[in-house]
């Protein structure tokens, strides 16, 4: 049994509940009162970008639409300017539930695959964990090939006068791209960050079987 | 000096608005003395302050002619005006209350004729209108101020203009040396009626409010409606004075919302439902509203009120709480946010908004001695660590004028029973 048919079972027809324990923050969704201030707030205009903007996604929690929210790109659009937080007259922690629904529709593998801010995430996590730097080179070559070969090239000759300046300036190494500099102890982060998602997925697993 | 009986069989009331108004006329009905203290020159308070009050759209002159011929024709009742109580001592049927009594400059022989306005030249912003208009420093407070007397601004106090205004004086009613008094008033029970103030819309930063002249307050829309308003009546727009035709209602501005006031104040709904007919009084052709709403609460029984408005081709109802507030080239404003019916983004110019403020208690901040219980948005509650002092209207609660009426009899009743325990004329 999948992560997600597992939740779904156990939750069958209160996705509401779920939300509550699974999310971070979760069980502020019951709090919205449908004023829409948050999304008048938001800077991305959601109508191309957002297909729900997050009042609409919480009533739509309330209202059980489990698929259409959890494989929603929606909330992966969020930019964390908090706007939508400040104004909310009930204070609700409106950004810090959209990223706790993208984690959770991530964890049980519900989230749409080739999102770019998933991918993107993805991607950087990998890159910085690693050798316990950021490799700005792999990481944007990472992102222009994200749809194939072909466009990869396409996209990045689109940026090649930005980057032969950086290279030039010396704001980017052409030869990061074979390993590239690492941090001192290396093992030692990466011990670090292996315990940390052990504790993490502990953490989750509990939540998910509790 | 002014003087004062008053026993432990007395009820002070605190605010002569139109609870502190019908809970003194309703207490002295009955035989109790009452001292009425009113911190501004006239009795009437908020109320007098309405253009019309709903749901009959009448006057508030109307009702307050009536609880003036009451007070005139009892002489149960002492009105001090210009009087604030600082301080508050003692416990249930032993109150001893400081007043600050401010010198108005005119005493009893005034006959309102108005000689003392016409000679002054000096003018001061008048608070009736929020501070929208200009009067002369010799002022009668409004037209229908009770009691009906002039007070001089302390401003041109020892300036010419003040000599003019006792010059002009045929009756010897301006006395230049009246001093700031405090006086100690005993009372058995205290009816706290020091009903509200409009939220203050500047920290609803995103309204703009205070930054665009064509952004007001609900409160300053009643004055502009009001031929005695600023504007004499004409729905014009502070930053060029044209027509506003095309006005915007923004509900709930700082209630309802855990950044501002975390109560509802109950009263605004009511207050736009009622002040569209304004804008279709003045403008029957072309007059336009949009209420921009999170929900109508219709309070109490209004909901058909509610029906009527929504009938009206010349309202529109938007379900959405403004985001904010830009202004375009014209000095419009221009409402922005999302429309929940719908989920479609609004950019609208008007050309006026309106801010449905929201009821702040005026006790909250107010410093009173003898420990009195307040809800967590400031309104006096009811309880028994709070002795004989009642609170009455909207010092208790957002209500409306009717509601307030009813609180305040309410007050009335308790603050009897404790004088006439204390005469014991009841056990």
């Amino acid at each position: 049994m999948s992560a997600n048919t597992a939740v779904a079972d156990k939750y069958r027809n209160n996705f509401l509940k779920e939300i509550e324990e699974q999310v971070e923050m979760g069980d502020w969704v019951k709090m919205c009162m449908q004023c829409g201030v948050c999304s008048g707030s938001c800077p991305t205009n959601f109508q191309s970008a957002w297909e729900h903007p997050p009042q609409e996604l919480f009533m739509m929690i309330r209202a059980g639409k489990r698929e259409e929210v959890l494989t929603s790109s929606s909330m992966w659009n969020c930019t964390s300017c908090y706007n939508c937080i400040v104004r909310c007259p009930r204070k609700i922690p409106i950004t810090h539930i959209m990223h706790g629904i993208a984690e959770y529709a991530h964890r049980i593998g519900l989230a749409p695959k080739m999102q770019a801010t998933r991918f993107f995430s993805g991607l950087f996590w990998k890159n910085c964990t690693q050798t316990g730097r950021v490799n700005e080179l792999k990481l944007s070559m990472g992102l222009y090939f994200k749809d194939g070969f072909a466009s990869g090239i396409r996209e990045g000759m689109k940026m090649k006068d930005i980057a032969i300046g950086m290279v030039l300036a010396k704001r980017l190494n052409p030869f990061e791209l074979f390993g590239g500099h690492k941090c001192k102890d290396q093992k030692g982060i990466q011990a670090m960050l292996k315990k940390a998602y052990e504790i993490e997925h502990a953490r989750k697993a509990a939540k998910m079987a509790g | 000096m002014t003087d004062i009986v008053a026993t432990n069989e007395t009820i002070l009331v605190v605010g002569g608005g139109i609870s502190g108004m019908t809970a003194a006329l309703e207490a002295a009905e009955t035989g109790k003395n009452v001292v009425l203290v009113e911190k501004n020159p006239a009795l009437g308070g908020r109320t007098s302050q309405l253009y019309r009050y709903f749901p009959k759209l009448c006057h508030p002159t109307c009702g307050l002619e009536i609880n003036q011929r009451r007070l005139k024709n009892n002489p149960r009742i002492r009105v001090l005006t210009l009087a604030e109580v600082t301080g508050l001592e003692g416990a249930t049927g032993n109150y001893n209350a400081t007043i600050k009594i401010r010198p108005r400059y005119v005493n009893e022989n005034c006959t309102g004729c108005g000689d003392c306005e016409r000679a002054v030249e000096t003018e001061v912003p008048d608070p009736f209108n929020y501070n929208m208009g200009m009067h002369k420093a010799a002022y009668l407070p409004n037209s229908m101020a009770y009691p009906q007397r002039y007070v001089l601004d302390p401003a041109i106090i020892g300036t010419a203009d003040a000599d003019k205004a006792k010059a002009a004086c045929k009756y010897g009613a301006i006395d230049l040396d009246m001093k700031e008094e405090t006086i100690q008033v005993k009372a058995g029970a205290v009816i706290w009626a020091t009903g509200w103030q409009p939220y203050d819309a500047a920290k609803i930063q995103p309204y703009g409010y205070g930054r665009f002249k064509n952004v007001i307050t609900s409160v300053e829309f009643e004055r502009l409606a009001d031929i005695h308003g600023p504007t004499g009546g004409k729905i014009l727009r502070p930053s060029d004075g044209k027509e506003a035709k095309n006005i915007a209602f923004i509900q709930c501005a700082g209630s309802r919302d855990e950044n501002h006031l975390r109560h509802c104040s109950r009263i605004c709904c009511m207050a736009s439902l009622k002040q569209t007919h304004y804008v279709r009084e003045k403008y029957p052709e072309d007059g336009k509203s949009t209420i921009y709403y999170i929900d109508i609460r219709a309070i109490d029984r209004f909901e058909d009120f509610y029906q009527k408005v929504q009938a009206d081709p010349s309202v529109s109802f938007i379900k959405s709480k403004v985001a904010k507030v830009t202004e375009d080239e014209h000095g419009n404003p221009v409402c922005h946010g999302v429309d929940t019916e719908g989920y479609k983004r609004y950019t609208t110019p008007h050309d006026l908004v309106v801010l449905a403020v929201g009821m702040e208690p005026s006790v909250k901040g107010i410093n009173i001695p003898g420990h009195i219980v307040a809800d967590s948005s400031g309104f006096i509650e009811a309880d028994p660590a709070n002795g004989a002092v009642f609170g009455a209207g909207c010092a208790t609660n957002a209500l409306d004028v009717n509601r307030a009426v009813q609180s305040a009899t309410a007050a009335a009743l308790r603050a009897i029973q404790v004088v006439n325990k204390v005469a014991k004329a009841e056990a």
